[in-house]
């Protein structure tokens, strides 16, 4: 195989990002981000189960007949995602309440489903693995991301820790309410998608319609 | 009565799936580029999802919550962990099932849904909105009006995103935001407008 496994686990990171690029996985990236601990836990929850789900499904690509492969790769992904949830549940009560239905939703993240339509089923279980875990990795650093500028600008902290003092506080900082507020995810999301697009012109998309310019005589 | 009328209009509006939850948002972005597939999709996710969240309700109640299995003699037993592998085995049965009929009954139907009822099975609004029905433990009537509700609701966000999609892309928008960016912005401005419903109190 011509492909390392180091660029496996680093292309994901920018190059082919699952949520830029491969529009996969999206709804969590914009409900869980209101701040870094709860992005932390479901970028380390994601990346678990794409890593462990494409090794499992790689290793029994020989044994699943084509017909039935979707429910084989469901009923594999739904038990390691019982796993996840029940371990936050033991170990981080908290955090799992907030995650609430996000927890269970990684089942029908695209980006655990698509890794192993895509690659597990026609890759050896070392590699679909490093897969399946560079992929979680971009997912979780595009969720970081997102949610630093959320919480230090909605806020004032990161990670629960003050950095900007807000003015509720005695501090100075104003917060910008909106950060905390849903959309703003799709705001950042879409500007990020245009840094990115900027900084690599090769991800930019074909336009369905050319401005025509008119010459001046 | 009331209070079902109440949880439909809350259900469409103010707690939208799509724009204030963001489920099935990998849908939401992929199939809203022209209105027509836009309004199949959102049709068939309404029937999808109106009858899967009372099904896994029904599930919920006699089968898996702690001493719903008492009227086959197992009083003590609680299988709620076994809640999401349920929901999604009934939601992949379910659609499996709904292609079937509708290919055998209703041949207009299904050659008018058929592509989007696969893609159903992973789209994220109908797993969470059974989630949703049982965080917030409705009862079946609830559960029925709730899947009905919310699944309207998604349609009508997808369908009003198309129609903004196929306006937008007579319109010169930077290379970098092109596609995917500048969804994500209108997306993100159509959920800001869905938020001033937030303060309908019923």
């Amino acid at each position: 195989m011509a492909q390392t496994y180091r660029s496996q686990l680093v292309d994901p990171l920018v190059d082919n990002n699952p949520i830029t690029l491969q529009v996969l996985g999206i709804c969590s990236a914009l409900a869980v981000t209101s701040s870094m601990s709860v992005a932390f836990v479901m970028a380390l929850a994601v990346t678990m189960v794409t890593g462990f789900s494409s090794m499992f499904i790689s290793m029994l690509r020989n044994q699943i007949p084509s017909s039935i492969r979707i429910i084989v790769q469901m009923v594999v992904i739904a038990s390691l995602v019982i796993l996840v949830d029940q371990l936050l549940k033991a170990y981080a009560y908290e955090i799992s309440k907030t995650l609430s239905v996000f927890v269970g939703l990684i089942i029908t993240n695209c980006i655990v489903m698509g890794r192993a339509e895509a690659f597990a089923m026609k890759n050896p279980p070392v590699a679909s693995f490093i897969d399946g875990v560079g992929n979680g990795l971009g997912y979780g650093l595009l969720l970081l991301i997102v949610g630093f500028f959320r919480e230090l600008f909605g806020a004032g902290s990161l990670f629960g820790i003050t950095i900007l003092p807000t003015v509720n506080n005695g501090g100075w900082y104003v917060p910008n309410g909106m950060l905390l507020l849903p959309p703003s995810a799709f705001f950042i999301i879409g500007l990020l998608i245009w840094a990115i697009r900027t900084w690599k012109p090769a991800q930019v998309e074909e336009r369905e319609y050319k401005i025509q310019t008119v010459e001046a005589h | 009565m009331e209070g079902l009328v109440s949880l439909a209009v809350k259900a469409i509006f103010v707690e939208n799936l799509a724009l204030s939850f963001f489920l099935g948002m990998c849908t939401f972005l992929a199939v809203s580029k022209k209105v027509a597939t836009a309004i199949g999709l959102g049709v068939s996710v309404m029937v999808v999802q109106a009858i899967t969240v009372p099904a896994n309700n029904l599930i919920l109640n006699y089968l898996l919550a702690p001493g719903a299995l008492s009227w086959a003699g197992f009083p003590d037993v609680d299988l709620t962990f076994l809640g999401l592998i349920s929901y999604i085995g009934v939601i992949a049965a379910l659609v499996q099932i709904l292609e079937m009929v509708l290919d055998k009954y209703f041949p207009p139907l299904y050659n008018a849904l058929g592509v989007y009822l696969p893609l159903i099975t992973v789209n994220c609004a109908i797993l969470g909105g059974s989630l949703f029905m049982v965080e917030r433990s409705y009862d079946f009537a609830e559960a029925t009006t709730y899947g009905i509700s919310s699944g309207f609701g998604w349609a009508l966000a997808i369908t009003a995103m198309a129609g903004v999609r196929e306006k937008l892309k007579y319109s010169d928008i930077p290379d970098g935001l092109q596609g995917l960016g500048i969804t994500f912005i209108s997306a993100g401005l159509m959920a800001l407008a869905f938020m001033s419903f937030s303060g309908v109190n019923l």
